[in-house]
């Protein structure tokens, strides 16, 4: 990151000739650096991520979590959840792979909310504008969530509020998948790395760019008074905002980064953040084709419940 | 002559589905195949083949290509040593 730093500088001072302690100066520098940061590292995990995941696809998860009893399968869920990407062009090809294949519904709840919420994009993002610390709050609790979400929907009993159509078929077994070599997993992972940088780059210049003129522009504190942790509806508000920002998590943290910087509390940052990945508006729409609009508003209920208690617990803690 | 393969895209109506079949007919087109690529959008069809992604992409109702779109070259590619 040092060499980063020196070539941030090198390009606001020397390069762009803007001149030394001015705010334009502390924006710019900021903006060049972190855009650098994100997207080196998006690159680094994204297709580290890919590699692995090209030895776990969802088709081989579905295996390994038919034969797990409730409670393990939930945090085996969860944490398979996390290498899994999450298109919601997937959600209803997985949720019925999965039910049909025997898993229980709770267990597919688990996967079906760490899936989203712990997404390499996310995790990245939080890592460079947030450091290892509060990214790694966010994998534990976003887990959390995830298993308790799943063992309670479990307890609810909610089979018959899928659709019946679901449980017509069933399915059996384990399938050939294309066999792959290494130079294709590599291939692979290449592209879906260039894919999802192509995506989202532009909502992550932005973010950053929007970003860097609040870190050198606004006041240090200035929202404190309006989201700081004494402010019991900056939790729940904040989640209310988070669902339908799904498509721009990308653009999203790095603007947070720069709110938190101004007060606004660390607990309600996380809360927007996991509204904005595990609560989506689009992936409800989708969902309602194999569940019953009342299973939905459990479902988003208790992942809800979930992310109000993690925004309220870390605003007390931190 | 060889029979005429059968090429079909499934998937769910995404943006990526949408892009791997139009990526897929201009494959099959400049290969000089002469076959229109099939799209299908019953989800159905995915589990039953045993996948759970999408899209996928089918050559004789055999899966090829399972959850990402990559570029034509490739494709044509995975077309020729499927057919």
């Amino acid at each position: 990151m040092g060499i980063l730093q020196v070539f941030a500088d090198w390009l606001t001072y020397s390069v762009l000739g803007i001149a030394h302690d001015s705010l334009l100066a502390g924006a710019v520098d900021f903006f060049i650096f972190d855009t650098l940061k994100i997207v080196i590292l998006l690159s680094v995990i994204i297709f580290s991520v890919s590699v692995i995941r090209s030895f776990l696809p969802p088709e081989k998860i579905r295996t390994i979590l038919s034969h797990k009893n409730t409670y393990t399968g939930n945090v085996v869920a969860s944490l398979l959840g996390i290498i899994t990407p999450f298109c919601s062009c997937s959600a209803i090809p997985l949720f019925l792979g999965f039910v049909q294949a025997g898993v229980p519904l709770g267990t597919t709840f688990s996967f079906l909310v760490a899936s989203p919420m712990i997404n390499e994009v996310a995790l990245v993002l939080l890592l460079g504008m947030f450091g290892w610390k509060i990214a790694a709050l966010y994998i534990v609790s976003g887990l959390g969530i995830a298993i308790v979400a799943g063992v309670v929907l479990d307890r609810m009993k909610v089979e018959d509020l899928v659709e019946p159509f679901v449980y017509q078929n069933t399915i059996s077994g384990s399938v050939a998948m294309p066999e792959m070599s290494w130079e294709e997993r590599f291939a692979y992972a290449r592209e879906y790395t260039l894919d999802i940088v192509k995506n989202v780059w532009l909502y992550v210049v932005i973010g950053i760019g929007v970003g860097a003129w609040i870190h050198g522009y606004v006041p240090a504190d200035f929202l404190a008074r309006y989201a700081g942790s004494g402010t019991w509806y900056a939790v729940p508000l904040a989640v209310l905002i988070g669902i339908p920002l799904y498509s721009n998590a990308a653009g999203v943290i790095p603007l947070v980064s720069a709110l938190t910087e101004k007060g606004v509390a660390m607990g309600t940052t996380l809360a927007f953040m996991m509204a904005v990945t595990a609560l989506s508006l689009p992936e409800f729409m989708i969902l309602k084709k194999v569940m019953k609009p009342r299973l939905i508003m459990i479902f988003a209920g208790v992942v809800g419940t979930g992310i109000l208690f993690t925004g309220y617990l870390f605003n007390w803690m931190l | 002559m060889k029979e005429t393969p059968q090429i079909e895209v499934l998937g769910t109506g995404c943006a990526t589905c949408r892009k791997l079949h139009e990526i897929t007919q201009k494959a099959a087109d400049e290969l000089w195949l002469g076959v229109s690529v099939a799209y299908v959008t019953d989800v159905q069809r995915i589990i039953a083949m045993g996948l759970m992604q999408s899209p996928v992409l089918a050559i004789n109702g055999k899966p090829v290509l399972v959850g990402f779109t990559p570029d034509i070259e490739k494709i044509k590619k995975i077309i020729q040593a499927h057919i």
